[in-house]
């Protein structure tokens, strides 16, 4: 499934909650559902300090797909992970680059994401997008390489 | 006079939140203005306009008149001897940092220590460490009780001659508890030694009389007590203040300057180098004016009543919550010695989640380490949700912030 399709499914389950409490709730239940991260990843390395709360992020590739795993000591921000983890995982480092999360506007949560709440997420996203453009390097690297080996070899 | 008449005072608690009436109990962060420090700063903003110490024409006069005044106000509020006492900075931290700079630059030998209070907020810690690691000397900290009263017993030993400044929480922002500034500011005179008080939260909820406390410096910052924010003072005693360099230089602080050499104005402009924040600090006469309807005026009466309730109400209510950890009690549940700031942890609840429930309720309270880690550390957390209330504030509404917490908690767990 493309990016924006899983963006669009958020949005519509998410229209079925007619206020705030409902999709708190809906939240904190994913975010109780999320698999917590392994807790060999849960290193420093893979710690992003927000003032608020802290989030874990591991990343890993396989057959050119990116999957996340994550964790964080607050459950609505957990909650949120999780969907942006549904959002991101199995996607190729460039439609992850090229996305632009307005979901989370369109489901009203947009001021978690704002760098006042200062709860990680925004950074998270950040270290995300990285990671996708670090492994989305690496595959132009492997490419050319390829391709300066076969035009070595002719 | 009741609170709801104090509340018309402040146009910001009329205001909402999230479709809610704004149930405002981030009071330790920043407190809301009244309307008289509104329109004055209005009126300055409008038309008052002229730089401070400088002009030579009317308007110039009656802004820096009004300054002027504003040290005035703050010198009979805090019963400081003398006006020259009063230097104006920008805040809290800035206060302390210029003791931290000037002071130490003066007396601070390698070797030597600086004793710091336990419950110190990080600008009352980070800028010793700093001026210690300058010159080799060190931090000592004075160990809190598991109430989060200091632990006296440890004076005696960590008060000695290595000791050149004593740098003490009047009130802590987490905990809520009056310290015994005075007390332990004998106990520093008697061996020689200066004390700083932190008065960020202390001059909010006592009465401060600096002569009685007899500390040797006493910081705080304009906008807790309903002035503009951006504005501050130190009080220090004149043989402090005209023994210590100055701290940042140029604009008004000097007194002859050739390219060769420059030499000093006297006491207090001494520290107030560059334009000051003059339209803000001149809120400090209304701001104070109202502060001292609070401490010892027409208005003590009603609010000491109703925080009095707020104290014992929340004391006794928030402890029943399962899971609940209040911070700085006194032990036996008495409450002769706290304010109402209530910060607190709950067992399987983070507290940014708890915040941000509260916020779709319609009440702004503060979580996270609260600008003092070693102090959460001391707890064995990282964070905590903290209601701290003012003046304006109603039983009613701890009541409701109460409900809400307990929503908070059913939601969350």
């Amino acid at each position: 499934m493309k990016i924006q399709d899983i963006e669009n499914e958020i949005v519509e389950e998410f229209s079925a909650f007619t206020d705030w409490m409902d999709k708190y709730e809906y939240l904190i239940d994913l975010g109780k559902n999320l698999p917590i991260i392994d807790n060999g990843y849960k290193t420093d390395g893979n710690l992003i300090n927000g003032c608020q709360s802290r989030v874990w992020l591991s990343c890993t590739i396989s057959d050119g797909k990116l999957y996340f795993s994550a964790d964080s000591d607050a459950i609505i921000t957990k909650g949120i992970i999780s969907l942006l983890i549904r959002v991101f995982n199995g996607q190729s480092p460039e439609d992850i680059l090229k996305s632009d999360l307005g979901f989370i506007d369109k489901i009203g949560l947009k001021e978690n994401l704002s760098p006042t709440r200062a709860n990680g997420l925004l950074s998270m996203i950040k270290q995300i997008k990285l990671y996708a453009l670090a492994f989305s390097e690496k595959r132009r690297d492997i490419k050319e390489e390829k391709i300066n080996k076969k035009e070595g070899e002719k | 006079m009741k609170i709801e008449e104090i509340r018309k005072m402040f146009p910001a608690l009329q205001g909402m939140m999230n479709g809610k009436p704004l149930v405002y109990l981030d009071n330790s962060a920043t407190s809301q203005k009244p309307r008289e420090v509104i329109d004055l700063i209005d009126k300055m903003n409008g038309g008052m306009n002229a730089n401070v110490h400088r002009s030579v024409y009317k308007l110039g006069d009656d802004v820096t008149e009004l300054f002027e005044k504003a040290r005035d106000t703050v010198a009979k509020f805090i019963n400081a001897p003398e006006r020259e006492n009063i230097i104006f900075t920008y805040g809290t931290t800035s206060s302390i940092n210029l003791v931290a700079s000037c002071y130490c630059a003066r007396f601070l030998e390698h070797g030597d220590s600086i004793l710091v209070t336990g419950d110190a907020h990080h600008s009352n810690l980070v800028p010793w460490q700093l001026a210690a690691e300058r010159v080799g000397a060190s931090v000592k900290i004075l160990p809190l009780k598991e109430n989060g009263e200091w632990d006296m017993a440890y004076l005696g030993n960590l008060l000695d001659k290595s000791v050149k400044i004593v740098a003490a929480t009047h009130i802590s922002n987490v905990l809520g508890l009056v310290n015994p500034v005075k007390k332990l500011t004998e106990l520093a005179h008697s061996l020689g030694i200066p004390v700083l008080v932190d008065g960020a939260q202390g001059v909010v909820h006592s009465k401060v009389d600096v002569r009685d406390l007899d500390c040797d410096f006493y910081a705080f910052s304009g906008h807790k007590i309903y002035a503009a924010t951006g504005t501050g003072v130190l009080y220090g005693k004149k043989k402090w203040l005209e023994e210590m360099p100055p701290y940042m230089s140029g604009g008004e602080m000097i007194d002859k300057v050739t390219y060769a050499h420059t030499t000093f104005a006297g006491i207090p402009l001494k520290f107030e180098a560059g334009t000051p924040n003059f339209t803000g600090t001149a809120s400090f006469i209304p701001a104070l004016d109202f502060a001292a309807r609070v401490s010892s005026g027409d208005l003590k009466e009603p609010v000491e009543k109703e925080t009095g309730e707020i104290v014992k109400y929340l004391s006794t209510e928030l402890p029943k919550i399962d899971g609940l950890r209040l911070y700085g009690l006194h032990e036996k549940g008495n409450t002769e010695n706290k304010v109402p700031v209530f910060s607190v942890s709950i067992e399987g609840c983070f507290p940014s989640d708890i915040a941000q429930i509260l916020d779709k309720l319609g009440i702004a309270v503060r979580t996270g380490h609260m600008c003092a880690e070693p102090l959460m550390n001391r707890f064995g957390v990282t964070s905590m949700v903290r209601a701290s209330f003012a003046c304006y504030n109603t039983l009613q509404e701890a009541k409701f912030y109460l409900e809400c917490l307990n929503k908070a908690v059913r939601m969350l767990r």
